[in-house]
């Protein structure tokens, strides 16, 4: 299991694994918007939680037909099925290692993304703890939706169809969680429900992507 | 000792029944020459065996962890270097070394190169190499000569009576002779599942529409 995370990883880092390319995106959504809204810092900071949630969710999206696909195509998950490995713990670290890859430099840029945002400053706290939450969910879920399209070409957007409604409730307490730690509000509700969220797909979804798989490979 | 029992089995491709009343055993220092045209479901058969889809009909009995499966595709990963790809295998299956299995594939020389500037037979010669690194006593094989030039088909014969001689087994399809004259051979023709109106089994295929 370690030797699968740790080539994941390696990967990931070599030329082509697209390493950082969620976290540039990340950027280029996050530089953008202030375009688009115009630069007045009020109307920016009050949409930054929500806009930096967006800009998560696409981020994580990106990666996420490559969890499964590559390993499809150059028959390395035939093999990894067949392996003394149970599929359930296979898929559980292809989702930890797209976190480590995309979730996490995410969680570590937020405080700079939010900057660009003008993210008020007693924010910036919430907004880290919130995405260090939330955004392993987000790629447990990936996981689900890339086991599903593992055999198609162009999955890519049936992918993004099928996964995005499934991140409603992870962006709406995320969002949530951010917002009210701003204006030093009661935080415990969001907080409890987005950790909850996550621990419950950390749960429940890796069986499912890995019986969706084991239809996949038939 | 019976490494694998197969009893009456038929196997689908696509919902649709391929082969059926299929029945073999596989004893442990035996190979067994899978045969056939293309299409009677060699590939099927095996994945079958292999357990990434299930029988239509009948039994496949075997010890538990004791199968490798090399497919068409050898499942490598073409920026790892021959020695990661061969070492991701090993800690999979939890063996050891990876040197013998270098040595025997004739890989040493090739084994700091990244899998991508290999030649398709020398990819498939490390294909063949995971199999050494199971340690698996059953191997399921499908078509591993492909690609491989006259010296390494040879080398590669070698290996798989070495893996017979300490006490494995073989199962393979095959269009070309390897040199394992003690193989037996098993024509799969004669199984090639019949039509339902003949009293064949129905697949899942016609179950949908009946």
């Amino acid at each position: 299991m370690i030797a699968l995370l740790l080539r994941d990883l390696r990967l990931a880092v070599r030329a082509g694994g697209g390493f950082g390319l969620g976290l540039a995106f990340f950027l280029i959504v996050v530089t953008l918007v202030p375009f688009g809204v115009g630069p007045e810092g009020q109307i920016l900071g009050r949409i930054a939680p929500g806009i930096l949630w967006l800009g998560a969710l696409l981020a994580c999206l990106l990666s996420l037909d490559r969890i499964f696909a590559l390993d499809f195509e150059d028959g390395s998950l035939d093999l990894l099925a067949t392996a003394p490995v149970p599929l359930e713990g296979v898929v559980t670290i292809k989702a930890l290692a797209h976190w480590i890859t995309t979730g996490l430099p995410l969680v570590v840029a937020a405080p700079v993304f939010g900057l660009l945002m003008h993210l008020e400053s007693t924010a910036y706290f919430w907004m880290i703890l919130a995405l260090a939450l939330g955004t392993p969910a987000l790629s447990v879920l990936g996981t689900f939706g890339a086991a599903l399209t593992v055999g198609l070409k162009r999955g890519g957007l049936l992918l993004s169809l099928l996964v995005l409604p499934l991140y409603v409730p992870t962006l709406i307490f995320g969002a949530e969680l951010v917002r009210r730690g701003a204006q030093n509000m009661d935080t415990n509700v969001p907080l409890l429900m987005l950790a909850g969220i996550t621990a419950a797909v950390i749960a429940v979804v890796p069986f499912a992507s890995a019986a969706a798989i084991r239809v996949n490979l038939r | 000792m019976e490494m694998l029992r197969v009893d009456n089995l038929a196997v689908t491709r696509g919902g649709l029944p391929v082969l059926e009343g299929l029945s073999f055993t596989l004893e442990a220092g035996h190979a067994l020459v899978l045969r056939g045209p293309n299409g009677i479901g060699k590939t099927t058969l095996l994945r079958t065996l292999a357990g990434l889809q299930p029988p239509l009909a009948g039994t496949i009995s075997m010890p538990p962890e004791t199968m490798a499966y090399a497919a068409h595709s050898d499942g490598l990963k073409s920026t790892l270097s021959v020695a990661e790809n061969l070492q991701f295998w090993a800690s999979v299956y939890g063996t050891g070394s990876i040197e013998p299995a270098l040595e025997r594939m004739n890989l040493r020389q090739l084994s700091e190169r990244a899998a991508m500037s290999l030649s398709a037979g020398q990819k498939r010669r490390l294909g063949l190499a995971r199999l050494l690194v199971t340690g698996r006593p059953v191997w399921v094989l499908d078509e591993p000569t492909v690609s491989l030039d006259a010296a390494s088909v040879v080398l590669f014969g070698e290996a798989v009576r070495a893996h017979l001689a300490a006490g494995g087994a073989a199962l393979m399809a095959t269009h070309i002779d390897l040199g394992l004259h003690e193989a037996r051979v098993l024509d799969l023709a004669p199984f090639k599942a019949r039509p339902p109106e003949e009293g064949g089994i129905k697949g899942s295929f016609d179950e949908a529409f009946a």
